[in-house]
Parts: structure tokens; sequence; C-alpha cells
């Protein structure tokens, strides 16, 4: 079982005779429980992808299906300024219609999910960007979708933070068996993460390489094993990038 | 599946950065941030009255005139204590309520229809910012003829007044809206009304205040300049006191109904928006610690 299936998808921006494909019948799959990481330069189409896959957009041409609905986590976390990290976390379960009286418990669970029970009255302005980041990451849990998308992000953090954030998010997707969608564009910390890493190409955006990553679990930024194998995915995107060298103009 | 970091070590790691992460917020004293934000005051009220008086001992105008702010003040505060002046008061600032209200509510669906319709802001957008360059005061006319010499023509023009000066607040609030957060609210599922309830309303409230603050400034304006056009026998207001004085040459009296006048408004900006203003850039983390 599939939970993810893009299959032929085509997005057009821009006014007909024009456009440009932000993305050409791209196509992929993620398995049930599978952490996918896609890694491409500029003008792949890696925010439209996952905003069509959110259901944020409708595609152009082609079909996605997605296992239930699915979980967005931004880059700048997103979180309501004039609310508490709880009252950010309790409003998706608000709307996701659950009973007031199991509400607080469940935010009180989310918070030591991400480790920041004690945290919960301070505002977004009152957190670190790492903390911030946490916040969301129990708000889109909050959703309990099978789904978990992310758009780059560590791209903001810092980069101690950035690295306990991947132990702390690969102990929740262990945890959870949620499904993820990593979009990227630090390959190695695709590596570090993913099952499999995707490459896309930029303009229009499609997969045009694929990286099973079988290094055993915990791995390490720094590991060589992971080094190696960002090499690798760095040689084939930097053969994209010069694919472009010609190119006049966007 | 293996497990990965050992989950204690993590733990205190996260907590460790967590620990030197969060921001630090001093905090003053309650004494020195009341001195340090009244001693301001203060000083602009003594040298404002300094400079009144100044131009008083220079004689510039007869003192009967031109009353000097001790004489002012006597009259102002034995106007309060004979009631006077605060029954003036009284129906001015109930008429403010009033007006205010219904401008409130007007203004703000108005606002939040135009803000969020593409059809309605191209439609009548423009005409809600050329309503609030129109002098109130050049609907009296109209108002009078419509209304007669009443209540109903004062509180029309003070609706006029406020009413497109909120709406455009909380258009400005609305369209300052970061697109990230109506991202956010639709990834966890707010459709609709629920749209508007979490997200837009709160978001677009630092504008919304803005437009509160400005609407209260034009209500009081157009009340005031109501009330010395539209005398109603019998109904003591600040505006009529204010033409009473003048015809009865009781100069003193005339300053003093000012200095109510002043008071008020900016007694009201400041206790009520000013308040609500503060609240909200305190919560939303939009104030500089090293200049608090």
């Amino acid at each position: 079982m599939k939970a993810i299936e893009i299959d032929g998808v085509s997005k057009v921006y821009g006014p007909a005779g024009a456009h440009t494909f932000a993305l050409d019948r791209i196509s992929l799959d993620v398995d049930k429980g599978e952490f996918v990481c896609l890694v491409g330069a500029s003008g792949c189409g890696k925010t439209t992808l996952l905003n069509l896959v959110a259901g944020l957009d409708k595609p152009g041409a082609g079909e996605i299906g997605v296992e239930g609905r699915s979980a967005l986590l931004f880059q700048d976390a997103g979180l309501f300024p004039w609310l508490t990290a709880e009252k950010n976390i309790d409003l998706a379960l608000r709307l996701r219609k659950v009973p007031r009286a199991t509400r607080s418990q469940r935010v009180a669970d989310l918070l030591h999910t991400v480790r920041l029970d004690g945290f919960g009255d301070r505002r977004p302005h009152e957190l670190s960007g790492g903390m911030r980041q946490r916040v969301a990451l129990a708000r889109a849990l909050a959703q309990e979708t099978q789904v978990l998308l992310m758009d780059e992000p560590f791209g903001a953090l810092d980069a101690i933070t950035r690295d306990l954030l991947h132990d702390e998010i690969e102990r929740v997707w262990t945890a959870t068996g949620i499904t993820i969608l990593f979009v990227t564009h630090n390959v190695r910390e695709a590596v570090r993460l993913g099952d499999r890493v995707l490459v896309l190409s930029s303009r229009p955006g499609r997969v045009v390489a694929e990286f099973p990553v079988d290094i055993a679990r915990p791995r390490r930024l720094e590991s060589p094993e992971v080094a190696a194998v960002a090499a690798r995915v760095t040689e084939r995107l930097r053969k994209e990038v010069r694919r472009h060298a010609d190119d006049d103009e966007a | 599946m293996q497990t990965t970091t050992k989950p204690d070590t993590l733990d205190v790691e996260l907590a460790g950065i967590d620990a030197l992460d969060v921001p630090i917020a001093a905090a003053p004293s309650q004494a020195r941030r009341i001195w340090s934000a009244a001693w301001p005051k203060l000083a602009a009220v003594a040298i404002f009255l300094f400079v009144w008086q100044a131009v008083v001992w220079l004689g510039l105008k007869p003192e009967y005139i031109l009353p000097g702010p001790l004489k002012v003040f006597r009259e102002f505060f034995r106007e309060i204590g004979d009631g006077v002046l605060l029954k003036a008061a009284g129906n001015t600032m109930q008429r403010a309520a009033i007006g205010y209200g219904i401008a409130l509510l007007v203004g703000s669906a108005v606002g939040l229809a135009v803000a969020r319709s593409k059809v309605l802001r191209t439609a009548i957008g423009s005409m809600i910012t050329g309503l609030q360059t129109m002098p109130t005061i050049a609907w009296f006319p109209l108002a009078i003829v419509l209304f007669g010499l009443n209540e109903s023509a004062i509180l029309f023009v003070v609706i006029l007044g406020a009413a497109p000066a909120i709406a455009n607040g909380i258009i400005a609030g609305v369209d300052h809206i970061p697109p990230l957060l109506l991202r956010a609210g639709r990834v966890l599922g707010a459709r609709g009304l629920s749209t508007y309830r979490h997200v837009i309303i709160p978001a677009c409230l630092p504008g919304y205040v803005a437009g509160l603050k400005q609407g209260w400034a034009f209500a009081w304006r157009s009340l005031l300049a109501g009330e010395l056009l539209v005398v109603i026998a019998k109904k003591p207001s600040l505006g009529v006191r204010l033409s009473f004085t003048q015809q009865n040459s009781d100069y003193v009296a005339m300053v003093a109904t000012m200095v109510m006048i002043f008071i008020l408004g900016v007694v009201i900006d400041a206790l009520f928006f000013g308040r609500l203003e503060r609240g909200i850039r305190h919560r939303w983390g939009l104030v500089d610690g090293a200049s608090a």
C-alpha cells in the first residue's frame, strides 16, 4: 500500500504561451511508513509539489493519491503569533472537532513528544527557532494524519539545533510509523534522514535520479557512509545545475 | 527497527539547547516602568503650561480674552464640582458611545466584507478612502436637511466620520496578514467561517486596532463639530457649552471646556486604544526589548 502516489503530475505557471512548467509529468510513490527526501536546486518545484500533495493547490494534469489527509510543516514554523504554544497545538485539535474534555491532555502529550513540557504557555516569539519548529511539529502531529510533508523545515536553524532536530524527527517517525515526504536543498540532511533520496530536475521539475540509502540507523550527519552517498547525490545535482548553464534567463 | 540516539541523551541535549536559546526578557520593576512612562508626559504637560502662561505674561491679548492656565483650571475644577461640566460631558460621551458603537459595527462588517471580496473591493474600496478624506463637517447641511436639528443628525455624521476609518483599518489589517499564516490555517483544516474566526480576525487585529484608534479620533472631532452646529434645546453638551460661553464672553469657562474636551479625547485614546495596542504588540512580540 502506498501512502503517496503521484502520477504524471504537471503544474504550469504564467499565462498561456509564456508559461513555465513548475512540474512536468512528475511521478513518484512513497510507501506507507517510508521516509523519503526530495532534493533539488532552485526552481525544481519542491514547494509546488508539496502544496499539491497537501491539497492547497490543484494539479494542471495527472493524479495525486494521498492516504487520508496530510500535515505540512513550513520552513518558518507558521505558528500563530497571537496564540501560545499550547493554543497553537490545541487549535489543530479544535479544527478536527476533538472534544474539549480530551484536548488538554492530548496537548500535554504532544508537548511531551517534542520535549517541550513546561513551555506550553510561551508565545512563539518567546521561543527559539528550533523550539518553534518543534511546536509546529507537535501541531502537525495533532492533526493525526498518516502523512507528514516537510518543506525545508530545518533550513533556518543553526547547525547544532538542526542536528538535534534530525534525531528528534527520526524518533517521532520511528515512534508513530508516520509517512514522511521531506523536501530540502541540504543533501547531507537528506541522506541522514531518508530511506530514499530523490533528485528533482529544475525547470521543469521531474524526478531524475533515485538513491536508496542503505545505512543503518541511527546515522550521523558527519559519518563517512552518509558522506559517501551524499557525494553521489551532490554529483548528480551538479550535473543538473550544469545543464542550465546555457539558459539565458529563467 | 533500531533505536535512534539514546533517548535520554537526546532529551538532555534538547533541554540544554532550549535553555541556551530561550530569549531572556529583561523585566524592569513596576515602579520603574510607571516612572519611565510618566515622566515624559508630565514634562510635556509642564512645558505646555509654561508656554501658555508665558504667552499670557507677554500681554499680547488682555487677560479676560486669553486667560492663563491657573484661572482656567480653577474654573475647570469649580465647574466639575458644581456638576455643570460633568453633565455636559456626560451627554457628549453618551453620543460618542452610541455613534462610535454603531460605526464600529458598520465599519467592521463592511471592512471585513470588502477585504475578502475582490468584487466588493473594486466596487467600493476606493470609495471608503474617499469617504474617510471627506471633511465630516461637510455632511452637516445634508444631515440637518434629512434629520432636522436633533440627535440623529449628529449621530449620522459621527458614524460617517468613524466607520470608514474603522473599515480601512480592518482592510489594511487583512491585507497585511502573512500568507504563511493563511496557508497554515488551511493545512490545519480551517475553512470558511472557521478561517475567519481562528485566522483572519485574530491576524488582522494590529491593523484593526489602528483603525479603531483613528475612528475614535474622527468620531470625537465630528461629534464636537456637530454639537457646535446642531444645538438641541435643554440638552447641555460640551459643544453647546463652547458656543454658549463664547456668546456670553465667558472665555475662562470656554477654555475650561476645551481642556475637558482635550482631556477626554486623550484619556479615552490612552486608556482604551493605547492599552489595546500595547497588549497586542506585547502578545505578538512586537516590542523591542532594548527600547522598552
